[in-house]
C-alpha cells in the first residue's frame, strides 16, 4: 500500500495538466472551457484528497458524546463546497461569451478568429 | 478495500479525461464530462466528504451537463482545427509533470492524522462545534456560521455570474428592462409520450427532495448550494417535458430575477438584523434568547438564502441559453 | 438467519455486478446503435434491481431500507425512460438501423 499513499496526488498532477493541455492548446474555444473545468476539478480533488484522515468518517457528530471518534477534517470540504457552485456559474458565463462571439463573428475557433481580427 | 476502489476510480478519472481533451465532436466531450464528474462524486465520498460529493453530483453530472448541451445547440458541434503548437506544449507539460510529482513524494500520505492540515485549526472546530452551535453537521455549521463572511462573498460571486450571463443573452424590451422572449409555440417532448409522463410524475419528487436536502443540511449532507442546484434541475427537467414557452410562464422571467435577488438580500438582511440587535455583522447569537438558538435560526435562514440565489440564478442560465435558441 | 440473508445477498450483489458487466462487454461487442442500447438499457436495470435488493437484504429494517427502497424505485423509473428517450432521439436525428439498412441494399 505505500505506493498508494501519493496516487491522488500524482492523478491531481495529471489532470491538471490534461485540463491545462486543453485549454492552451485546443483552438476551440468550448473545448478550452470545457479543459478549465477539468483544470479546476483536479484543484478540488486535491483539496479533498488532504481532508481525509484514516480511519475516520465524515465530519457529522450526531451526539456530543460522539466527539471522542475520529473524524475527518471538515475544512477543506468548506472551501471546496462553494467553489463547485461558483465554477459552474463562471462556467456559464464564458459559454454566454461563446455564443455571443459565434453570433458576432460565426466561428468559435481561435485562429479563424484571430485572422477575422487582423482583416 | 476501499483504497483499491479509490485507486481504480482515480485511474478511470484519468482515462476520462484524457478521452474528453481528445474528442473531436465536442458532444462527446460534454457528455464524458457528465461521466468524469459523476466519478469525481464518487471519490469524494470515499474520501469521507459527504456533502461535496452530493454538491458534484447534482451541480457537475446534472445541471453543468444540461447547460453545456444548451450552449452546444446554439454552437458548431464540431472541432474543426488540429491544435495548436502541440508538440510545443506537450513536452512544457511533461516538465511540469514531472516537477510536480517531484514535489508530491514530500506530501504527507493519504489519511495521515498527523499531517499539519489536521492540527491547526481542525481539532478546534471539531470539538466547539458540538458546544457553541450545537448541529450535527460541522461542515454547513462552518460554512454559514463560523465562516459566514466568505459564504457571502462566493453568494455574489454566483449573483454576479448570473446576472452577466443575464445581460449578455437576454435581450431589452421595449420598456428598458430585461426580458427572454421565446416563440410561442415552443419546443419540447410534446410529441413524445414516454419521458414526457415520466417526467410530469418525478419533478415533484425532485422538488421536494431539494427541499429535504435545504433543510435537513443542518442534521446530515446538505444544504443550500446542494437544495439549490436540485430544485433547478426539478424545473429544467420540467422545462424539458414541457417545452421553453410553458416553463416560463409557469415560472416566469420575473419571479427568476426576483429570487436572484431576494436570496442574497436574505441573506444580508440577516446579517444587518444582527447587526441592529447588538451583535456584530452575522453574528447569529443575539437573533434569539439563547445563543444556540439564535445561531441555529442565522444558519437556517442565511442557507435559505443561498438556496434561493443559487436554484434562480442556475435557472435563469438555462432559460436565457434555451429562450435564445428559439430566436434563430 | 444471518447466515441465509448473507449468502443470499451475496448471490444477489454477484449476479447483479454480472449483469452489469454483461451490458458492458454488450456496448463493446454489439455492431450498432440500437443493439448497443438494448445492451445496455435492459442489464443497467436489472443489474441495479439484483444489486439494490441485495442491499436492503443487508440493512434489515432500518430507515437505510426505506431511503434504498426507494432510490431502487427512482432508478426503475428513470433507467427504461432514459433508454428510451435515447433511441428515439436517434431515430428522430435519422440514424437507421443497420437491418433495414442490409435489407434495402440486398
Amino acid at each position: 500500500m505505500h505506493f498508494l499513499d501519493h496516487y491522488n496526488y500524482w492523478v491531481f498532477a495529471v489532470l491538471l495538466l490534461t485540463g491545462l493541455y486543453a485549454v492552451v492548446s485546443r483552438a476551440n474555444l468550448v473545448k478550452k472551457l470545457i479543459g478549465l473545468s477539468i483544470f479546476q476539478s483536479a484543484v478540488f480533488l486535491l483539496y479533498i484528497s488532504m481532508d481525509k484522515v484514516a480511519g475516520g468518517t465524515a465530519p457529522i457528530i450526531i451526539q456530543p458524546e460522539d466527539a471522542d471518534r475520529l473524524y475527518s477534517n471538515p475544512l477543506p470540504q468548506v472551501l471546496i463546497l462553494t467553489a463547485i457552485v461558483v465554477g459552474i456559474s463562471t462556467l456559464a458565463l464564458g459559454l454566454a461569451i461563446v455564443v455571443r462571439i459565434n453570433e458576432a463573428y460565426g466561428t468559435t475557433e481561435e485562429n479563424e478568429l484571430a485572422r477575422m481580427d487582423e482583416e | 478495500m476501499t483504497v483499491l476502489f479509490g485507486a481504480f476510480l482515480l485511474t478511470m478519472l484519468v482515462i476520462t479525461a484524457i478521452g474528453i481533451v481528445r474528442a473531436q465532436h465536442l458532444f462527446v466531450s460534454v457528455v464524458l464530462s457528465g461521466i468524469y464528474s459523476l466519478q469525481m462524486a464518487g471519490m469524494f465520498f470515499i474520501l469521507d466528504a459527504a456533502d461535496v460529493a452530493l454538491t458534484e453530483a447534482a451541480v457537475g453530472a446534472g445541471v453543468a451537463t444540461v447547460l453545456m448541451l444548451s450552449a452546444l445547440a446554439l454552437l458548431d458541434d464540431r472541432e474543426r482545427s488540429a491544435g495548436l503548437k502541440r508538440l510545443l506544449f506537450a513536452v512544457v507539460a511533461s516538465a511540469t509533470l514531472i516537477l510536480l510529482l517531484h514535489a508530491s513524494v514530500d506530501m504527507p500520505s493519504l489519511g495521515d492524522p498527523n499531517a499539519p492540515v489536521h492540527t491547526h485549526v481542525a481539532p478546534w472546530y471539531l470539538e466547539e462545534t458540538p458546544r457553541l452551535i450545537g448541529m450535527p453537521n460541522v461542515v454547513t455549521a462552518i460554512l454559514a456560521g463560523f465562516r459566514g463572511y466568505d459564504t457571502l462573498g462566493e453568494l455574489f460571486v454566483i449573483f454576479t455570474a448570473g446576472t452577466g450571463v443575464l445581460f449578455l443573452l437576454a435581450s431589452v424590451h421595449e420598456r428598458g428592462g430585461l426580458a427572454l422572449l421565446p416563440s410561442p409555440d415552443g419546443t419540447g417532448l410534446r410529441h413524445h409520450l414516454v419521458p414526457r409522463l415520466i417526467g410530469r410524475f418525478i419533478v415533484p419528487f425532485i422538488v421536494l427532495f431539494a427541499l429535504y436536502v435545504q433543510f435537513h443540511g443542518d442534521f446530515g449532507p446538505g444544504g443550500g448550494f446542494q437544495a439549490g442546484a436540485l430544485a433547478s434541475a426539478g424545473i429544467v427537467l420540467y422545462a424539458l417535458a414541457e417545452g421553453e414557452a410553458t416553463a416560463l410562464k409557469v415560472l416566469s422571467f420575473r419571479v427568476l430575477t426576483g429570487m436572484i435577488a431576494a436570496g442574497a438580500l436574505l441573506y444580508v438582511g440577516v446579517g444587518l438584523a444582527c447587526l441592529m440587535l447588538g451583535g456584530t455583522f452575522l453574528d447569529y447569537s443575539v437573533l434569539a434568547d439563547d445563543p444556540i438558538a439564535g445561531q441555529h435560526l442565522g444558519i437556517l435562514l442565511v442557507e435559505l438564502g443561498v438556496g434561493i440565489t443559487v436554484s434562480g440564478v442556475l435557472l435563469a442560465i438555462f432559460h436565457s441559453f434555451a429562450a435564445r435558441e428559439q430566436r434563430r | 438467519m444471518a447466515v441465509i440473508l448473507d449468502a443470499v445477498s451475496w448471490v444477489l450483489l454477484l449476479a447483479g455486478g454480472a449483469f452489469i458487466f454483461t451490458g458492458g462487454v454488450g456496448v463493446l461487442r454489439m455492431p450498432g446503435f440500437y443493439t448497443r442500447m438494448h445492451a445496455a438499457g435492459l442489464t443497467d436495470t436489472l443489474g441495479t434491481l439484483l444489486t439494490m435488493v441485495g442491499l436492503i437484504l443487508q440493512s434489515g429494517f432500518t430507515l437505510s431500507t426505506a431511503k434504498l427502497l426507494a432510490i431502487l424505485l427512482f432508478l426503475l423509473l428513470t433507467a427504461p425512460t432514459a433508454a428510451y428517450a435515447l433511441a428515439n432521439a436517434a431515430r428522430l436525428a435519422g440514424l437507421v438501423p443497420e437491418r433495414a439498412l442490409r435489407s434495402e441494399s440486398e
